[in-house]
């Protein structure tokens, strides 16, 4: 009988031997164990941020004079480096005695951020990210973080950055 | 008695295509989750928060040990439903 079957089949089945429903078979497993490779690839990145969670040390920050106060008027801004040259942050006088300063890395793709006086907050003019300028905190935009905030204090005329929080 | 064992062979071959559907399913589900716990971390890291690392490497490496017995299981079934192979 499977004699007569198989006469009656083209000569090209015989040939090329492979059975659909094996090759949707094997493509399923293969699907799965790509997966499953998948599910590794996301365990490693959860270890690698361990380890650099494990390997991050507290950084130590020096306390900086960045500015005298009265020399920017209120509304104003002054650019400054902390905690190391390089990394910008921007100071706001935002009263008669209030000062605030934040790194001026925006959280989401790291452009820089200014301050709208108008506005009253801190916008990143790539995505149209906004912070308020009281405490950082996001307001709208694609970042989800605030921005960093550089902790200052007054020692008579001198404003003096000491560290940033949370630490970057 | 050949088509009879044909017929079941193509029944075992149609559980087994099931079996490793609703496997590969509960995979896709496990990953979107790592997915999420892998983002959710990165995200805690990034914001100076390094004490959410140690518990979602955990759940990542449970739920990378489940995929990884899931795996195992439809290889098994994979075995099982061709017996002719």
């Amino acid at each position: 009988m499977f004699d007569r079957v198989k006469e009656r089949e083209p000569l090209w089945r015989e040939e090329f031997s492979i059975s659909k429903a094996d090759e949707r078979y094997v493509n399923r497993r293969q699907l799965a164990k790509f997966l499953t490779l998948g599910s590794l690839g996301m365990f490693a990145g959860n270890l690698w941020i361990l380890g650099r969670s494990w390997m991050r040390k507290a950084r130590v920050y020096h306390r900086s004079p960045i500015a005298r106060a009265g020399e920017i008027p209120v509304g104003g801004v002054k650019l400054f480096q902390y905690p190391h040259p390089g990394e910008q942050c921007i100071m706001v006088r935002t009263g008669e005695d209030t000062y605030v300063a934040y790194s001026q890395k925006c959280t989401h793709l790291s452009c820089a951020v200014f301050y709208s006086r108008e506005e009253n907050r801190l916008e990143c003019p790539c995505h149209k990210g906004y912070f308020s300028v009281t405490d950082g905190s996001v307001l709208q935009g694609p970042p989800t973080r605030p921005l960093p905030r550089v902790v200052l204090e007054r020692n008579g005329d001198d404003l003096i950055a000491i560290k940033m929080e949370p630490e970057v | 008695m050949a088509r009879y064992s044909s017929s079941k062979n193509i029944l075992q071959q149609r559980r087994g295509l099931t079996a490793i559907d609703a496997i590969t399913a509960l995979i896709v589900i496990l990953l979107v989750v790592q997915i999420w716990l892998l983002s959710a971390t990165l995200e805690a890291y990034l914001a100076g928060h390094t004490e959410t690392a140690l518990p979602g490497a955990i759940v990542s490496g449970v739920l990378c040990a489940v995929c990884f017995v899931m795996y195992g299981f439809v290889r098994s079934v994979d075995r099982d439903s061709r017996p002719d192979q």
